[in-house]
């Protein structure tokens, strides 16, 4: 075997050695310093995080069953920082009286599903795909379950393990139709044979592949467990779940669609998407609108958010693959601000409904104003970074000069003005509206401060510095034997 | 009487239905649970099957079926922890109590 091949994933290494550093810190370290456990990962973690921006060899690695290449560098290195953010938010709540005890467990697990996303992100065989998804979604069933005292949490874990394995039944039955179709599950000899093949098999085939991975993405006819899981799980896992998870899901998505199914694009999955879109968003949309509680309505936001995501799936061109990794990488700045802001009010008063925060501006201005600017990159206002990544996706989109396209983004486009409503009633509780027993002013740590500001700068500057859009644009331009199915 | 891919891809395909039928009808969670295990095996029993009849010159598909059960091994093994604590907090395991959180 030849292990120069290992230097081809340095990324993935470079996680391992930072699990590795954490799992040994906390087994080894005198019980007293363990108090300083989250602040050593998440220090860990950040120099990680600078390091992985070193550029990577491009090519192929393990008998052409691992790809690394300029996308999936910059891939990894999104979701590094919003990691990175989610470990520097999550510091306070893991040294608290109910968590500090399994707080190891907490950035293992964490630091291990980000592995497995690598593994989708980069795996070219669909072994290593479904090996990283797995990965990627059992400990992140644990997680959920993870505020061990509190019963929502465990029926939110069990909800989710359940639909989680039903889904990935779903998808591995698809994926043994595609076996038996073509013989191989490497992604380039599937490329290949499926070209010109339009059997019913392939279909179902492609159904269940769409339902498995859209069940991680939280598409609609796939969503339902979305909103419990949201909130019952810990706000820390649920920002997690609501970025992470799904900006790798969405790449690998992309990736298998274009890459390996290409060929069925017109005639197969293009409808398919188109109606999964179609109702995501709008479904989204109109169940956001009825909720109070603030993690369940961001679930259902985020539902619709995955639906925009996915135009970028659709368009299946390198404007589209561009475009939704930004919308990817300014989705993470806005949300987790969102849910930074709502975990720090939760862990300080437990309070989590919209009518809650009823004059929280007179209270505490600066949570208001970060969850103002979060509430208007989501709806996507324009001088923040939310209307940027919409104007690209859109824009990616109607690229195909396709009729049935145009009609796709004027619907996501109408519904972007529902999304308004829902995402203003926020803003309208915290300045607007007044209330005698709003939240208390208080001072939140300064971890939670940071991980803010860096969300807040994100927003306010990833839409003005054009050279990110640009430079991914580049990245993907340069990818043509991605496209060549199309 | 020799044997031909069809009766094998028949019973596993079955076996899928039963396991989603199961999965959806039962109330008790463990139930569930042993649905999902049925339909993860005809999964199985296809992969192994197509490789088998269509695909003798290699093994893919064989050593896919090898990493899906133990992923399915794992999969089991969460869930089973996971119930167990939702009894611990609630006292049972069937899913028509475990509402507490809806719309």
């Amino acid at each position: 075997m030849d292990y120069s091949q290992f230097l081809m994933m340095p990324q993935e290494i470079g996680l391992l050695v930072v699990f590795l550093l954490v799992f040994l810190y906390d087994t080894f370290m005198p019980s007293k310093t363990l108090k300083g456990l989250p602040l050593f990962a998440t220090i860990v973690f950040g120099i990680f995080t600078i390091f992985s921006f070193f550029p990577v060899q491009d090519g192929m690695a393990f008998g052409d069953m691992f790809e690394s290449n300029k996308a999936t560098w910059a891939m990894k290195n999104i979701l590094n920082i919003g990691m990175f953010i989610v470990l520097l938010q999550s510091i306070k709540w893991a040294n608290s009286d109910f968590v500090a005890i399994r707080r190891g467990e907490f950035y293992e697990l964490m630091l291990l599903t980000l592995f497995g996303m690598y593994l989708m992100i980069s795996g070219r065989h669909f072994l290593v795909f479904v090996i990283g998804l797995e990965t990627a979604s059992l400990p992140l069933a644990t997680l959920v379950a993870f505020e061990k005292k509190y019963y929502e949490s465990h029926e939110a874990a069990a909800k989710y393990v359940l639909t989680a394995v039903f889904s990935s039944a779903i998808m591995l039955l698809g994926l043994s139709f595609v076996y038996g179709i073509t013989g191989t599950l490497y992604f380039s000899e599937i490329a290949s044979s499926v070209q010109g093949d339009n059997s019913l098999l392939l279909i179902v085939a492609l159904a269940f592949l769409i339902s498995g991975v859209g069940y991680k993405l939280s598409l609609v006819p796939f969503h339902l467990w979305t909103a419990d899981v949201y909130q019952g799980a810990p706000t820390m896992v649920t920002s997690y779940l609501s970025v992470i998870s799904k900006g790798s899901a969405a790449f690998a998505f992309f990736v298998i669609m274009v890459q390996v199914f290409g060929a069925a694009y017109a005639q197969i999955w293009e409808w398919m998407l188109y109606a999964i879109i179609v109702i995501t968003i709008t479904v989204g949309n109109l169940f956001a609108i009825r909720q109070r509680n603030l993690k369940r309505f961001l679930a259902f936001s985020s539902i619709s958010q995955a639906g925009y995501i996915m135009l970028g799936v659709v368009a299946a061109n390198a404007v589209g693959m561009a475009s939704m990794m930004y919308y990817i990488l300014v989705y993470i700045f806005s949300n987790l601000a969102a849910f930074g802001v709502i975990a720090v009010i939760e862990r300080k008063t437990g309070k989590v409904t919209t009518d809650d925060y009823n004059g929280l501006f007179k209270t505490n201005p600066w949570l208001a104003f970060v969850m103002m600017l979060a509430m208007f990159s989501l709806g996507g206002i324009p001088p923040f970074a939310g209307f940027f990544s919409k104007f690209f996706i859109f824009l990616g989109a109607a690229q195909t000069h396709n009729v049935a396209i145009y009609v796709l983004v004027f619907i996501a486009l109408v519904n972007t003005i529902v999304s308004l409503y829902y995402y203003l009633l926020v803003v309208k509780a915290m300045f607007i509206r007044q209330d005698e027993c709003a939240i208390p002013a208080f001072k939140s740590h300064w971890t939670e401060k940071a991980g803010l500001i860096i969300c807040t700068l994100g927003i306010i500057l990833i839409g003005l510095v054009s050279c990110i859009y640009t430079s991914l644009s580049d990245i993907t331009t340069s990818l043509t034997s991605m496209f060549s199915m199309i | 009487m020799d044997l031909t891919l069809l009766m094998y891809i028949v019973p596993s395909l079955i076996m899928f239905g039963c396991g989603v039928y199961g999965f959806i009808t039962r109330k008790n969670m463990i139930a569930m649970l042993i649905s999902l295990e049925l339909m993860l095996n005809s999964v199985d029993i296809n992969f192994v099957v197509f490789n088998r009849y269509l695909f003798p010159a290699q093994h893919e598909g064989m050593f896919f079926t090898l990493f899906a059960i133990a992923i399915a091994a794992a999969e089991t093994a969460v869930a089973i922890a996971i119930i167990i604590n939702v009894y611990r907090l609630a006292k049972n395991v069937d899913i028509n109590q475990i509402t507490k959180m809806k719309f």
